[in-house]
């Protein structure tokens, strides 16, 4: 049995950090040059990381999937960024945003991890601004803040709608100043294969070139994986069409754990789905609820008419209205954190008040707020959002309410990982969305790129350091070592394999009915009986893939089919821990709703006596159930609450 | 609907390519123009021919990776949209739609539909950045930036880094895309200390690369899916001209 060691340091909770940064080890410039770090993955935490490591004398290699650093999903992230710098002096500070981060996340978060992302939320903000960041100003010149789903203060951060592009293309651009240093190289259309480890330390990575289709070797001292979430095991989700979860499920193949993998994010804001044909799905920023007041009909014969498009939103009255959210959270209304009104939204549709033809859709409707601020105003503060609407749906916001259903937007789980970023293989980091380590059970709004930067600007940088500390006398390492060759004759084998089987199914069309049990059995609302299915369906479908996919040969190295059934094939395999997971998980918590645990008004009921603790799985082999490992969290500076937003 | 899709296929970049015709049936209204092709392409895959290969990721409009010249025009006919934001229901049953890769000396074609880009990164790495390291920088409100100013930065800085402008200039001028990271920079205080060397210095990568010049069509801005504007182009052009009589870079 391994140990689970989280190494929080020592001392009360704002010295923590404070404590690690003076007592750990660091590497003198001239030995710096004599390390190499692999980052895997250029979102925010990936492309902060590794131009930090540049700058402090590292020699990095960093690989994106995409054919751009620039295009990393993080770049779609509209809302904003949260920090602790009570500019509008309202109340907030960094114990504030720590506590909401912990009861938003249900208190299934380290206290330690959370309270210094709190804490350097501050500097990401000065670090940003100092690189040119467009964030939006007041009139005096100084940054604007606004409120943000879940939040009593306006700390939230923005450039427009499009606050994850800025701050990626803020990271994009310290990348690309340390490579045209020297200090990054930089290697795009490259997806990792697998990790390669060397006398149980990660020492290298085996990518595959997908311009090419050759397979490479690389090697480096450490290694950090900021590959993104696994959101995409649902085939529909508001991720890239290329993020995938395969670098983490290599990395727990190998022998690092993954923790919580059944935390699901589905975010209530986003167009509902409309056909089979259907690629993917687009959020609505969660800003819109903020003006934005949600309702269905209250009357059934209504939401029937309306589904056969007898009548429209205009022609129910206002007293037929249900603003159910307003109902159920008089205090915090709308702005309930989005595990609370994505249930509600499936609560309201399932009972039959769904306000399309699917019934799986309800109104987000402005008109009272245009009706106050004015149709400018709300154009100055949505105009793109709006935009994106009509463009996508053919309807007009302004004039008819929007159509929102939740969709599968961000994976909490991931790898699990240690107060210093470290997997439970020595070597191997994971940060950003890849790592399981401050969201909880669920994730409040604009605490992501929050998360990615202070992963990759001011963590990783510090305990790299102390890892790296006592690898100095260790020199580069070969790839023609007996660990790569056998790595890279695996994959071979794997390749091999899924393109012998020439059957009948598309990766896609296997994808999709992946998606559909996931979506059914391990989605918004899960329960025992359902869970058990799921699992046998999965395997199955797995059963069936490698019986059955079509992989065609291409007539060049590059092969889409053969990227979509890798990533495929790992999708099959997650899924199967996702559903164990949540079965396990006896109680629920924040976005794991499980129908047996809920109080007699259908609020989330959490079991703290037997759950408080992280989930994390180690990987026993193929069809082998893995072994769970407990990290039991302990609560010394919050009272823990059952969460209450009425 | 029903559609005739004249597609260029090429299987490398030594390949001489072609034109090939296909025909798709049943495409819903609502679709948007990739999901077309991704139904073009699992046909193609269960009859086991090669799909056609294009660039996309986020498709919402946001990450730049789809490129397409519909019809004539990079991105299709519609204003402020990019190809992934194009829903098929533009267009009417039975048309017939020319697809194209972007085609630019700067673009080597990768594969079908698909080209390398990687000069846009060459041309950030040369200056689009202020040169400051991660931590010891001052607080986010010492600086006060008027709206204004922050506004037409954000407005420049909304480019995605497609390539649009590039495709669809006669000269294969890479002016709009310089233009705007430079101006988000130059129109910011923390961007104005290193105006004169960014300047230089992007320009001069620019010719190194095989971009050509700008002869001022301005189709790079009817062009461009976010509306970038070409005063953009003028402010780097008089910035230009100030860095190379102020303080030229020394060869």
């Amino acid at each position: 049995m391994k140990e689970l060691n989280s190494k929080i340091p020592a001392g009360p909770l704002a010295e923590k950090w404070t404590n690690y940064k003076a007592h750990q080890n660091l590497v003198n410039p001239a030995n710096k040059r004599k390390l190499d770090i692999i980052v895997i993955g250029t979102g925010l935490a990936g492309a902060s990381a590794a131009a930090s490591f540049g700058e402090m004398g590292f020699n990095v290699k960093v690989f994106c999937i995409q054919d751009s650093p620039r295009r990393a999903h993080s770049i779609a992230a509209q809302g904003g960024i949260n920090a602790a710098k009570n500019y509008p002096n309202d109340g907030d500070s960094v114990y504030r945003l720590f506590y909401d981060t912990i009861k938003g996340g249900d208190y299934r978060a380290r206290e330690a991890n959370v309270y210094r992302l709190a804490e350097l939320s501050n500097n990401i903000i000065d670090q940003c601004v100092a690189q040119g960041v467009p964030f939006a100003r007041e009139y005096g010149g100084l940054l604007a803040n606004r409120s943000f789903g879940g939040a009593q203060v306006s700390r939230t951060f923005y450039a427009r709608g499009q606050t994850g592009q800025q701050l990626l293309l803020g990271a994009y651009s310290a990348l690309s100043k340390e490579v045209e240093r020297g200090t990054v190289k930089m290697y795009p259309r490259r997806e990792m294969m697998d990790v390669v480890l060397v006398d149980g330390r990660a020492r290298g990575v085996i990518m595959r070139n997908l311009v090419t289709g050759e397979l490479e070797r690389y090697a480096a001292h450490a290694v950090v994986i900021a590959s993104g979430g696994y959101g995409r095991v649902f085939f529909l989700s508001t991720n890239a069409m290329s993020s995938n979860g395969s670098a983490e499920w290599q990395a727990y193949k190998k022998g690092a754990m993954m923790a919580n993998p059944c935390f699901t994010q589905i975010h209530p804001t986003c167009i509902p789905v409309h056909g089979s044909y259907q690629s993917k799905l687009t959020l609505m920023s969660e800003s819109l609820r903020n003006d934005g007041r949600i309702w269905v009909p209250k009357k059934k014969e209504d939401a029937e008419k309306l589904a056969k498009g007898q009548i429209k939103a205009k022609d129910i009255a206002e007293e037929n209205r249900d603003y159910y959210l307003e109902r159920r959270y008089p205090a915090f209304g709308n702005l309930v954190p989005r595990d609370v009104a994505s249930r509600a939204a499936k609560e309201r549709c399932d009972a039959g008040f769904g306000v399309n033809n699917t019934g799986l859709a309800v109104y987000l409707d402005f008109k009272e707020a245009i009706d106050r601020l004015g149709q400018k105003v709300v154009e100055e503060k949505y105009g793109n959002l709006f935009e994106m609407y009509e463009r996508i749906t053919d309807d007009d916001p302004y004039k008819t309410p929007m159509m929102i259903y939740p969709a599968v937007h961000y994976t909490m789980g991931g790898l699990w990982v240690d107060y210093e970023l470290q997997t439970t293989i020595p070597g191997l980091f994971a940060a950003g969305e890849a790592n399981f380590s401050d969201h909880g059970a669920n994730r409040l709004g604009a605490s992501a790129l929050m998360q990615g930067l202070s992963d990759g600007y001011f963590i990783l940088p510090y305990t790299m350091q102390n890892y790296l500390a006592d690898q100095i006398g260790v020199p580069r390492f070969q790839t023609n070592t007996k660990e790569f060759d056998e790595a890279e004759k695996q994959i071979r084998e794997k390749i091999n394999k899924l393109m012998a089987i020439n059957g009948k199914q598309t990766v896609d069309s296997i994808h999709r009915r992946l998606g559909l049990i996931m979506w059914n059995k391990v989605g918004m609302a899960r329960n025992e009986a359902g869970l058990k299915e799921a699992i046998e369906e999965i395997k199955a479908l797995r059963k069936e893939f490698w019986q059955d996919v079509k992989v065609p040969p291409q007539s060049s190295g590059m092969n889409n089919e053969l990227e979509k059934a890798l990533r495929v094939a790992d999708f099959l395999e997650m899924g199967e821990l996702m559903a164990r997971d949540a079965l396990m998980r006896n109680e629920s918590c924040g976005g794991h709703f499980r129908e047996e645990f809920q109080t007699p008004d259908g609020e989330a009921m959490r079991n703290d006596a037997e759950y408080s603790f992280v989930a994390a799985y180690e990987y026993q082999g193929p069809d082998k159930e893995p072994v769970l490992y407990k990290e039991e969290l302990k609560f010394e500076n919050v009272e823990v609450k059952q969460r209450n937003y009425k | 609907m029903k559609l005739t899709l004249k597609i260029w296929r090429q299987k490398n970049n030594i390949d001489k390519g072609q034109f090939v015709t296909y025909n798709v049936d049943n495409i819903p209204e609502e679709a948007s123009f990739l999901e077309m092709l991704d139904i073009l392409n699992e046909g193609l895959v269960v009859k086991g021919e090669d799909p056609v290969t294009f660039d996309h990721d986020c498709r919402e409009g946001i990450c730049g990776a789809c490129g397409l010249y519909i019809n004539g025009h990079p991105h299709g006919k519609f204003k402020n949209t990019t190809t992934c934001q194009l829903h098929m229901r533009k267009f009417k049953d039975g048309d017939t739609i020319t697809i194209e890769p972007w085609r630019s000396e700067a673009f080597p074609i990768i594969k079908d539909l698909m080209v390398d880009r990687s000069a846009l990164d060459r041309l950030i790495q040369a200056g689009g950045y202020v040169s400051v390291r991660t931590g010891g920088v001052p607080d986010a409100n010492a600086i006060p930036i008027s709206k204004h100013d922050a506004d037409l930065s954000m407005d420049a800085a909304s480019c995605i880094g497609c390539g649009a402008c590039v495709a669809t200039c006669k000269n294969g001028s890479a002016m709009l895309f310089v233009s705007a990271k430079f101006s988000q920079l130059a129109l910011l205080p923390q961007g104005q200390v290193e105006t004169y060397e960014r300047v230089q210095k992007m320009v001069a990568r620019m010719d190194e690369l095989g971009f050509g010049n700008c002869s001022n069509t301005y189709a790079c801005m009817a062009e461009c899916p976010k509306g970038i504007s070409v005063t953009n182009i003028a402010r780097m052009n008089r910035q230009f001209l100030a860095a190379k009589i102020a303080e030229p870079l020394k060869k």
